[in-house]
């Protein structure tokens, strides 16, 4: 068998348990204050490190994922939704892009 | 209401999320169509598992040959957040609810459809979030076979763009949290730190993306709850 198939087997494994554990055998709420710390924390920390700086390596031109970066920091700050803060980052970037064409080659 | 409203009830939550899914979706797929992975392979990754971050993580490693035990340590990473929103969920089931409702629901926990369910008065029925997670799957799975399918016809200009939709998802889940919480603020600014720092130092560059953030996130997540442990009353409801 194709390995990816293993692989996303693998993953689709994994995120069922974490997401049927508590559903089926967890009905109490978790208890220990380390663990609901950590619990708490990891999302918002892996979210951040997958965000930085890999978004201004996925661009062509770096800068204009740096920019759209702060554009989409913006947004989200001033409370615009999941869907316009992705839409808006992406539009930052296909815009620069276009200018640094002009202008750097 | 009966089982039919409220899965229709759900079905019509589901339609806005599903529309943003299908735009960020397609950034998923291209990043899939990079790590090698084919276009049927991406839409069942999508359809089976339903969440941005930990399939882009999945991704990343694959294409960096990583082994079967990283990428699974790697999707408890990305995805422990979804322990906490089944936890919550599970305290708005009718108690008498059965164990194949849960387990299917089990299926459809994601940060939106979590969102919307929660957000309802009293018991949540299972029916309801049901609607709302096939209408937004449907959304899911095909924006990333779309992206998978058009990612190389696409011009680099558009696919360029198009590659920041994922991050823009993920901005959009930790800024509202920092915004209302100062040390996940200053956890959001150090993890950027952190990351850029081990992107550009020698050696420490050398290890794969995937493994790095698993390191980075655990080291900070660690360090925040024995120093910063929240207690019962402090910790946000929507996870």
């Amino acid at each position: 068998m194709d390995k990816i198939w293993i692989y996303i087997i693998c993953m689709a494994a994994v995120t069922y348990l974490i997401r049927v554990i508590p559903l089926t055998l967890i009905r109490k709420p978790i208890k220990n204050v380390f663990l609901r710390s950590f619990l708490y924390y990891v999302p918002y920390v892996t979210l951040a490190v997958m965000t930085f700086p890999a978004i201004v390596d996925a661009t062509g031109y770096p800068l204009a994922g740096l920019i759209a970066f702060f554009v989409a920091i913006a947004l989200a700050y001033f409370g615009k939704g999941l869907f316009f803060v992705s839409v808006s980052a992406c539009v930052t970037v296909f815009v620069l892009e276009r200018i640094f064409d002009i202008f750097i080659k | 209401m009966t089982k039919k409203q409220w899965f229709a009830k759900g079905a019509m939550a589901g339609i806005p999320i599903s529309l943003g899914y299908f735009a960020v979706a397609i950034a998923l797929g291209i990043s899939a169509k990079k790590a090698g992975i084919s276009v049927l392979q991406a839409s069942v990754t999508s359809l089976l598992i339903n969440a941005s971050a930990g399939e882009y993580a999945g991704f990343t490693l694959i294409a960096a040959g990583a082994t079967y035990l990283e990428v699974i340590f790697m999707e408890a990473v990305a995805n422990a957040r979804y322990l906490l929103m089944s936890t919550a969920l599970s305290q708005r089931l009718e108690p008498g609810t059965g164990i194949l409702k849960r387990l299917l629901l089990g299926f459809t926990v994601t940060d939106e459809i979590f969102g919307v369910s929660i957000g309802l008065d009293g018991y949540v029925s299972p029916y309801f979030t049901y609607g709302a997670f096939v209408v937004a799957t449907c959304g899911w799975t095909s924006g990333t076979m779309f992206g998978a399918l058009l990612g190389e016809i696409l011009p680099s200009s558009v696919v360029s763009a198009l590659s920041v939709g994922l991050f823009g998802m993920f901005i959009s889940i930790f800024i509202p949290e920092a915004k209302k919480n100062k040390i996940v603020a200053a956890l959001v600014v150090i993890s950027f730190a952190v990351s850029l720092t081990f992107a550009k130092l020698p050696y420490i560059s050398d290890i794969p993306e995937g493994i790095r953030v698993i390191i980075i996130t655990v080291l900070i997540s660690v360090g925040a709850a024995l120093l910063f442990p929240i207690k019962e009353k402090e910790e946000s409801e929507n996870g």
